[in-house]
């Protein structure tokens, strides 16, 4: 089963201004990328993700500042999922989320939503999104942020399935003349 | 061109409650007020919504629309003013005016009364709520309201066309259905629910 969080109202409309100055409302999701950058920042371990943001903003010249456009706030949001991940979609339960949307001093807006009250996690992850949306700070971002967090974030996938894998256990019955 | 619009795009979403908890709570008893006080004009402030939109009629939506309120918006006030609305409240744009829980327009924009959710015997609640922006809430033709909330009558005078007293006593003939109204100019806004007797003086 893939629970699957409902988007936030706002997410990804940004990403179409900046593509298109014409249609700034676009549906939520509307680009992978930006989804599967913004999927790895949430979920990333907020200390990994303190320290790879320190030594981003250590790089950079000069240091970005922004301003809010919401301040982070905490509230809930409902969990969907699909049995099997194809039936009709149930709610799963409430999470506990903390978002917020803040904009760099040329405009560029960044988004985040990320489980449980972490307030400054949101903030760099919010500060990240705004930086990957900007053609000039990407590739310096993907390098110092979101490689390391792929890294980790493969490597503790990697040793839940070895663990699981080792409580493994395979059943097998010998066949019996009568079934035959 | 991209550094260009995503710039507008921060301009679209500035401009909500500076200090949410609070001033969210101030506007919605300002609300309350003024529908429970026909005719009564209270002053909304702490939103700068973007676009057209007058700020008291941004304030009071920060404090009634949300995710299941779609809005509808007059064609010139649209754009800019849908997604701000969009981004702080979540409540999307109505498609058509039969679906409205909030309606923003000038008043010609939102005629005929008749052509809005009015609400089911059983339901009368599920009507569609008007934002009328007006130039102002004062010195235009000369109303007596009389109902619910109000001791005796009072008059106003909101610069409402001449024929705002006749499309009122309408829609207070279809009582208990019918649309509440907030006529809204600048940070000002005054309540006129379904219940209230209106007359030109």
């Amino acid at each position: 089963m893939a629970p699957q969080q409902a988007p936030p109202q706002d997410a990804a409309s940004t990403e179409a201004a900046s593509n298109n100055a014409t249609s700034k409302t676009a549906a939520p999701g509307q680009d992978p990328a930006r989804a599967a950058w913004l999927g790895l920042l949430a979920r990333s371990d907020p200390a990994l993700l303190a320290a790879r943001m320190e030594a981003l903003t250590a790089e950079m010249d000069p240091v970005p500042t922004s301003r809010w456009l919401r301040a982070p706030e905490t509230g809930s949001t409902m969990i969907r999922g699909r049995t099997g991940g194809t039936g009709a979609p149930f709610n799963l339960g409430e999470m506990t989320v903390t978002r917020c949307t803040l904009a760099l001093q040329d405009g560029t807006v960044g988004h985040a939503m990320v489980p449980g009250r972490d307030r400054a996690h949101a903030e760099r992850v919010a500060l990240a999104d705004a930086l990957l949306c900007r053609p000039a700070t990407r590739a310096m971002v993907e390098r110092e942020v979101l490689a390391p967090l792929t890294d980790a974030a493969e490597a503790k996938a990697r040793d839940r399935a070895e663990k699981a894998e080792a409580t493994k256990v395979d059943f097998f019955t010998m066949v019996r003349g009568e079934d035959a | 061109m991209s550094m260009e619009a995503a710039a507008s795009q921060a301009d679209v979403y500035a401009g909500g409650f500076a200090e949410p908890g609070r001033e969210a709570s101030v506007a919605f008893r300002g609300v309350l007020d003024a529908l429970a006080r026909p005719g009564r004009i209270v002053e909304i402030t702490g939103a700068t919504p973007s676009g057209a939109l007058p700020p008291a009629s941004g304030a009071a939506l920060l404090c009634l629309a949300d995710p299941d309120a779609p809005v509808w918006y007059a064609p010139d006030l649209g754009g800019d003013s849908a997604d701000w609305v969009l981004f702080h409240t979540g409540a999307p744009r109505a498609a058509s005016r039969d679906v409205a829980a909030f309606a923003l327009g000038r008043w010609e924009d939102l005629m005929p009364l008749a052509d809005w959710p009015a609400g089911t015997a059983d339901y009368p609640d599920r009507s569609t709520t008007l934002l009328i922006c007006l130039p102002s809430l004062e010195g235009g033709p000369r109303l007596r309201l009389e109902g619910p909330g109000i001791e005796g009558a009072v008059e106003v005078a909101p610069a409402l066309p001449p024929d705002a007293a006749t499309v009122l006593s309408a829609n207070r003939a279809r009582f208990p259905l019918g649309v509440d109204l907030f006529l809204v100019a600048g940070n000002r806004l005054m309540g006129l629910p379904r219940s209230t007797r209106v007359t030109a003086v």
